[in-house]
């Protein structure tokens, strides 16, 4: 060994940790007993940001969830397609507290149970949601659809007392350029545009500045131009924010997506890269058969 | 996301409490139910043109209690979509327990010159029912008159609205919950003078009840009450809670989905407005001079709504300006032509809902800008 050799060793080592710490989401570190774990914080360090088990749910009789297994790594975004009752829009009741499961376990990290808390607890854990059709509070103008869903404490007395102050101020007036809606601070949401209203929903759920966003349908009834701004969009988020999106527009998808995962009956029918699903056969048959 | 151009936007402050003309509006309110109406009925001599009667007096009076229920409604129905069909029962709630305490001060001026007051006389009861307990005390009185509306509606509210029950189905059960107190305040044995109800009052705080200068202070302290509410209002509808109670009108979902929990909102704005409905009961039957379970029959709670409704809901001034239309034109039409009087009713709140869907203040506003 020469003192050569050792400076040369010390730094392959450091640089592969430095490289484990910043290539994984749990910074190379394990699951060990030594770990804090802050309480409200979302425990990413297992490296899953989502995670469904087994999750199943009937109506009726009719399978609309079954035993449906899927997991989403922070700073994802993932693209979820399927046939029509594929149980897309099941699936986001469930994480959203919307719908209880017969069975099956859901988490957000690795230490939150999502079946135990309900809607609104569900949004301030950090999950935002934005429906299939766009629901903004149509009475309201865009500043105060953006300020109720700014992330503050929620009570009625917080509310009733509530002042805007500087900072939010300022996340408010830069989300609204980010929705491109700067002209139309005042305009009540509805009298917008139906593109305008889906951008103003996206808009309300960066206000609550979630770890996680379920967008339902996103680009639904937005001309090309704005569909294009909203790809664009997702993808800023994406890294920032974890992000699950349904869609049908397959040029949509095809800007934004890393993986794919393919819903049908209620369960898993594939998963990998926009190509790969689309050569799989059973997606095909799924797909061409109905 | 040029961090430079986020100053362009002028985003809105907060809107203050009332306009410069708004203001104007509520000091000529208060000075002419603090100052003129006084002057004008107990200083301008009778016959003169600009003498307010005795019966004008008692009738704006009554109606000003009638304009807290519609603006109470308001709040509720107007701003949080929720229709209550049975707030007759918290006005009668409160006009209950004024009773209750104007009965102890008639003392042995009854007719039986007995302590107990005379429908417990004519029962044979010995001794006071446990819930009149507090009635002597004036203190007590004003506080009950709060605090029963606000348990009763606290404790219905908590398990209607925990049930999510939501539009007709609660309307449905606001309405049976009205009639089941009507029923049980029919009743003798409940201790509230059965189908008589209260009356035959003689004074409050030991002061005699029938004088002009008692009519006038209780009318002064319902226009206050009135005004005061108003500003109440104003201050919550304006307020962050206000425009969530107008999201949970719009999209509850949205409203959840955005961390919100709406049962606390609901719950608190019921409240509030079941509190406004017991005030304005207990204001209104030392004007009158009687209660019984008749105001807690359906068709008085459907008249609030109504109300509220052809004044205009979604503006604080509307109901308001319904109570007094509505019930000026009742006033007017049970003399000169009282059978027509229910027609006209039924009439007018059909014609309000297929054509004035915004009430009158909603065609003057548009109007208005239609002209400008």
């Amino acid at each position: 060994m020469t003192p050569d050799l050792l400076k040369q060793g010390a730094q392959r080592v450091a640089h592969k940790l430095e490289k484990v710490s910043t290539d994984t989401a749990s910074g190379g570190r394990d699951a060990s007993y030594g770990r804090v774990h802050t309480a409200g914080e979302v425990d990413v360090s297992h490296g899953r940001i989502l995670y469904l088990e087994d999750v199943s749910v009937s109506f009726d009789g009719f399978k609309a969830i079954n035993k449906l297994s899927l997991d989403i790594a922070p700073g994802e975004l993932r693209c979820i397609i399927g046939p029509n009752g594929a149980g897309k829009t099941t699936m986001m009741d469930i994480i959203t507290g919307k719908t209880r499961p017969d069975e099956g376990q859901v988490f957000f990290g690795s230490t939150i149970d999502l079946l135990s808390h309900n809607e609104p607890e569900i949004a301030q854990l950090g999950i935002g949601r934005k429906f299939q059709k766009p629901t903004v509070f149509e009475q309201l103008s865009v500043f105060e659809n953006l300020e109720l869903a700014l992330k503050t404490p929620k009570g009625v007395k917080a509310s009733m007392f509530f002042k805007l102050d500087s900072v939010q101020s300022d996340r408010l007036a830069e989300v609204i350029h980010t929705i491109h809606l700067a002209d139309s601070v005042l305009t009540q949401a509805g009298n917008l545009s139906h593109g305008q209203k889906q951008w103003l929903e996206i808009g309300m759920l960066l206000m609550q500045d979630p770890k996680l966003l379920l967008l339902d349908e996103p680009v639904a009834g937005m001309t090309d131009h704005e569909t294009e701004r909203t790809a664009e969009l997702f993808l800023s988020l994406k890294g920032k924010h974890s992000l699950m999106v349904v869609e049908h527009d397959m040029g949509f998808i095809k800007t934004i997506s890393d993986i794919v995962t393919v819903l049908c009956d209620g369960s898993v029918l594939a998963q990998g890269t926009l190509d790969q699903v689309q050569a799989d056969e059973r997606v095909i048959e799924v797909y061409l058969g109905r | 996301m040029n961090p430079l151009n986020h100053s362009k936007i002028e985003l809105p402050g907060r809107e203050p409490l009332f306009t410069g003309k708004g203001w104007t509006a509520f000091l000529v309110a208060l000075l002419f139910v603090c100052l003129c109406v006084p002057l004008m009925n107990l200083i301008v001599p009778q016959g003169h043109w600009l003498h307010f009667s005795d019966y004008a007096v008692s009738l704006v009076g009554k109606i000003m209690c009638y304009a807290i229920c519609a603006l109470a409604m308001d709040l509720i129905w107007g701003y949080t979509g929720i229709l209550s069909l049975g707030h007759g029962l918290f006005f009668a709630i409160g006009g209950y327990v004024m009773g209750m305490y104007l009965m102890r001060q008639i003392g042995t001026d009854g007719n039986y010159k007995s302590n107990l007051p005379d429908f417990m006389v004519f029962l044979d009861w010995k001794e006071l029912p446990w819930h009149w307990t507090l009635s002597d005390s004036f203190v007590a009185t004003l506080l009950l008159i709060v605090l029963v509306p606000a348990v009763v509606s606290g404790v219905f509210g908590y398990f209607a609205f925990r049930s999510r029950i939501k539009g007709v189905y609660f309307s449905i059960i606001t309405q049976a919950m009205t009639f089941a107190a009507m029923l049980l305040f029919f009743r003798n044995e409940t201790g509230f003078g059965g189908n008589n109800g209260f009356t035959d009052f003689k004074r409050i705080l030991d002061l005699p009840l029938a004088t002009p200068n008692m009519r006038m202070i209780l009318f002064v302290l319902t226009g206050l009450t009135l005004l005061g509410f108003f500003l109440m209002a104003r201050w919550l509808i304006r307020s962050k809670f206000g425009r969530v109670l107008q999201a949970i009108r719009d999209a509850e979902t949205r409203v959840m989905f955005s961390g919100y929990s709406p049962l606390p909102y609901k719950l608190s704005i019921w409240v509030i407005s079941a509190v406004m409905c017991g005030v304005a009961g207990a204001l209104y039957v030392p004007q009158v001079g009687i209660i019984n379970p008749g105001e807690m029959s359906p068709a008085n709670s459907i008249e609030i709504a109504v109300w509220a409704a052809v004044g205009g809901r979604g503006s604080l001034i509307g109901p308001v300006v319904g109570a007094f239309l509505v019930n000026g034109a009742k006033s007017w039409l049970t003399v000169s032509a009282p059978e027509v009087w229910l027609y006209f009713l039924g009439a007018l709140f059909i014609a309000v809902t297929l054509f004035l869907p915004q009430g009158v203040v909603g065609l003057v506003q548009r109007l208005k800008g239609g002209r400008s």
